[in-house]
């Protein structure tokens, strides 16, 4: 395959669609994992023996998990039809009823991508106005939209458009200035500025630089950054690439949980496709920046989402996090300058570049810009992915857009996994903003948001996500070690019925220490589900130590 | 609930060529810090990490002994034992812990006898946790080898599973 120039990358850009009528069927691990591969097989193998003329593709997930399988109609000329919780059976109906009948299966229709969020794309360049789609699709974009194996169809949306625009006109300098006026903040959950982070590794002194992707995604329950990866893993690369450009770094490497194979195959696929046409190894595009990226996978510990545990882990060591300073940016991998960023954070940075940074700052409120993702899961009717501009309540995520519990009535919504803190009910009204949650007692996290329903406890839900600390504590520093544990046990204690207000008393103190002295952000945050749920649920806790009221009653 | 083939890596049972070892530590030997690549190469490849493969990996790709056994034995992916046949991972992430993983588990454990860890005495069967396979929208869920079975209740779980079984061949 010919390395493209920057004009070839615009003749292909402009190359126009074959219209025709396409069937898409949602082909994620979501998907794959709701029986969509025997809806695909059955709509090839219909559309080949009734010899129509008709694309049967795949594309990522679109977000609308609860109805996988997922199946999309496009006749040119009519208004595009979704299909949800599809059989192979009801492939073949769909071919027979809607493409040679010409009448909607309405018995399987649900709502469309484009009725549920705006797409950033060519004109949408806003979110809609009150009244339209709630979601504003930044990230996922592309997700559900285009063949995520098409290096062709990425590049129709705009693909790479940012990295071309850096090698011939831009400089790090243009690239970092436009991150700033975004606003743009890390989404791996502790929400730092992301250009203050790609200037310190830009200026920090070392032999190399690297950029490594984090896409460990510990939170248990939560699965945005797979699905992106899954659905549109070449936004990340732009990404990779331009991190690479803005900072001087050669390689670049993604960190993947061994638990996503369908994520790690694509990943891998872009990286070939990307080189196959010079947008990765030597001189890309035809200019002097050379730059290539591989792949580096987890083996299921949660503690190497921490950066610095991630880097031990890279190395090939075990991820035991080290004290910071000296942060990555100065000392990372190899001892060199790196930079770690989260999957959603780079797949926004070709929009950014693409678009300006003024317009992704008039997106959302105050200091929180932009959109975020939400894996919105557990007892909420429609679970799936949700990518809203910040600034949205809870209320609309969880009742507007999840449709609210599946049964009984929404109790507590839980964000920011392990780390983060229980929000109750009657606060829904909150709205998501860094700044929000952390004042609620919870963080924005990587987004991951569970809803519980009124017979959900809080105090197992409590338990549960202290067990999973400890069982993940890399077990370095006494403080969250031996505290994660005494923890635990005075929680059994109390969810046993056995417990009385000392032990109350001793959960906070422990809490504290725990916070204060722990190495690294896993002990630190630990106790956050416990702390949030004794501050909004006294009741219940209260009512355990009685050894009397079942939890659930309160 | 549907059960649905999955790409997750299958566990693929011993008897590989003899010169696996070497394509694997030549595949690695000079990449910096591959160590754990490696071994995820010779857990695909003999569905754990058997002392044997690690006592001849080891000179191959110039590193102790003791800094293979440091790492397998700090990342819970890799196993130290050769795991049943079928290989059953209940999701125990929060989406699928408020949706029943729990009661799951314990109706696998009761019927196969085994706790959450261990495999059968006949090594058809192994049970164990993962911590979320990124499927949450379709909690909760369960795999065997690489099906998947998602939505499922815990009354049916049991009748789910065995259903995969293979008979063994020969
Ligand atoms: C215990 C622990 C687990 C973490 N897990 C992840 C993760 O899975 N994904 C992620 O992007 N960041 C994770 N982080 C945050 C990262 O350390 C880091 O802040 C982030 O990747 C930086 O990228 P950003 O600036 O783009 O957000 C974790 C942090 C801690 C302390
Ligand atoms: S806080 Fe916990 S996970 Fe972090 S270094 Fe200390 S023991 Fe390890
Ligand atoms: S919590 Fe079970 S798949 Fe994520």
């Amino acid at each position: 395959m010919p390395k493209l120039t920057p004009k070839d990358l615009d003749v292909l850009r402009a190359k126009s669609v074959v219209i025709k009528t396409t069937i898409s069927v949602g082909l994620s691990s979501c998907g794959i994992a709701a029986g969509a591969e025997a809806a695909f097989a059955a709509l090839g193998e219909e559309v080949k023996a009734r010899g129509l003329d008709i694309s049967v593709r795949r594309v990522g997930c679109a977000g609308m998990c609860s109805m996988e399988p997922l199946v999309e109609v496009a006749v040119p000329g009519q208004p595009t039809v979704m299909y949800g919780n599809v059989t192979a059976d009801d492939a073949r109906k769909i071919i027979a009823e809607h493409l040679v009948g010409g009448k909607i299966v309405k018995a399987l229709q649900v709502q469309t991508v484009n009725e549920l969020a705006v797409c950033a794309f060519g004109d949408n360049s806003k979110p809609a106005p009150a009244g339209g789609p709630k979601q504003y699709r930044i990230v996922m974009r592309n997700c559900g939209v285009i063949d995520p194996e098409s290096f062709d169809e990425y590049v129709a949306r705009d693909g790479y458009q940012a990295v071309k625009f850096a090698l011939t006109d831009g400089s790090s300098d243009a690239i970092i200035e436009q991150l700033r006026i975004s606003g743009l903040r890390g989404r791996g959950g502790a929400g730092f500025p992301t250009h203050m982070k790609w200037d310190l590794t830009r200026k920090a002194v070392g032999e190399e630089r690297f950029i490594i992707c984090n896409a460990d995604e510990g939170d248990p329950g939560a699965y945005m950054d797979r699905s992106v990866l899954e659905g549109d893993p070449h936004a990340v690369l732009e990404g990779m690439i331009l991190g690479g450009f803005t900072i001087g770094a050669k390689l670049g490497i993604f960190y993947i949980r061994a638990e996503y194979p369908l994520a790690i195959e694509r990943v891998e696929k872009a990286i070939k496709q990307a080189r196959a046409n010079g947008l990765l190894g030597q001189n890309i595009l035809g200019s002097t920046f050379s730059f290539d990226c591989e792949i580096r996978l987890g083996a299921g510990a949660f503690v190497c989402g921490e950066e610095t545990a991630l880097i031990a882990s890279v190395e090939g060591k075990r991820g035991t996090p080290r004290p910071r300073p000296p942060f990555p940016s100065v000392k990372g991998l190899w001892d060199q300058p790196t930079m770690i960023n989260n999957v959603e954070t780079l797949a926004n940075i070709a929009q950014i570049i693409n678009r300006g940074g003024a317009w992704f700052a008039a997106i959302g409120i105050g200091k929180s810009t932009g959109t975020k993702v939400f894996a919105v899961t557990g007892k909420v009717k429609y679970s799936g992915l949700v990518e809203i501009p910040m600034g949205t309540t809870l209320r609309e995520i969880v009742m507007d857009i999840g449709g609210g519990a599946a049964e009984g009535n929404v109790k507590a919504v839980q964000t920011g996994g392990p780390s983060g803190g229980m929000i109750p009910a009657n606060l829904l009204d909150t709205p998501v903003t860094y700044e929000h949650l952390q004042q609620l007692g919870s963080i924005m996290g990587s987004g991951g948001m569970i809803v519980m329903d009124d017979r959900d406890s809080v105090v197992d839900l409590a338990r549960f996500y202290l067990e999973f600390c400890v069982d993940e504590s890399c077990g370095k520093c006494a403080p969250c070690r031996i505290g994660g544990t005494q923890m635990q046990r005075v929680l059994e204690k109390i969810a046993e019925g056995k417990g009385d207000d000392t032990d109350v008393a001793a959960l906070r103190r422990i809490a504290q220490a725990m916070q204060k002295a722990s190495l690294c952000a896993l002990g630190q945050t630990a106790p956050n589900p416990v702390l949030s749920a004794m501050k909004y649920f006294p009741k219940e806790f209260e009512s355990r130590l009685k050894k009397s009221t079942p939890a659930a009653a309160v | 609930m549907s059960t649905t083939e999955t790409k997750a890596p299958a566990a693929k049972p011993a008897g590989t060529p003899p010169d696996a070892i070497s394509l694997i530590a030549k595949r690695w030997k000079n990449k910096r810090g591959s160590l754990i690549m490696a071994l995820h190469d010779v857990q695909e490849t003999f569905g754990y990490v058997p002392r044997e493969v690690a006592l001849k990996l080891a000179p191959q790709l110039g590193v102790p002994v003791a800094r293979i056994y440091e790492v397998v034995t700090f990342y819970n992916y890799f196993k130290l034992e050769a795991p049943g046949r079928h290989v059953i991972s209940v999701c125990m992430g929060t989406a699928c812990y408020l949706k029943g993983a729990p009661e799951i588990k314990e109706r696998l454990m009761a019927h196969f006898g085994i706790k959450s860890g261990e495999t059968t005495p006949d090594k058809e069967w192994h049970l164990q946790d993962v911590r979320c396979i990124g499927c949450c929208g379709l909690a909760p869920v369960v795999t065997v080898n690489s099906k998947i079975i998602a939505k499922v209740k815990p009354a049916d779980i049991v009748t789910a599973v065995t259903a995969l079984y293979t008979p063994k061949e020969g």
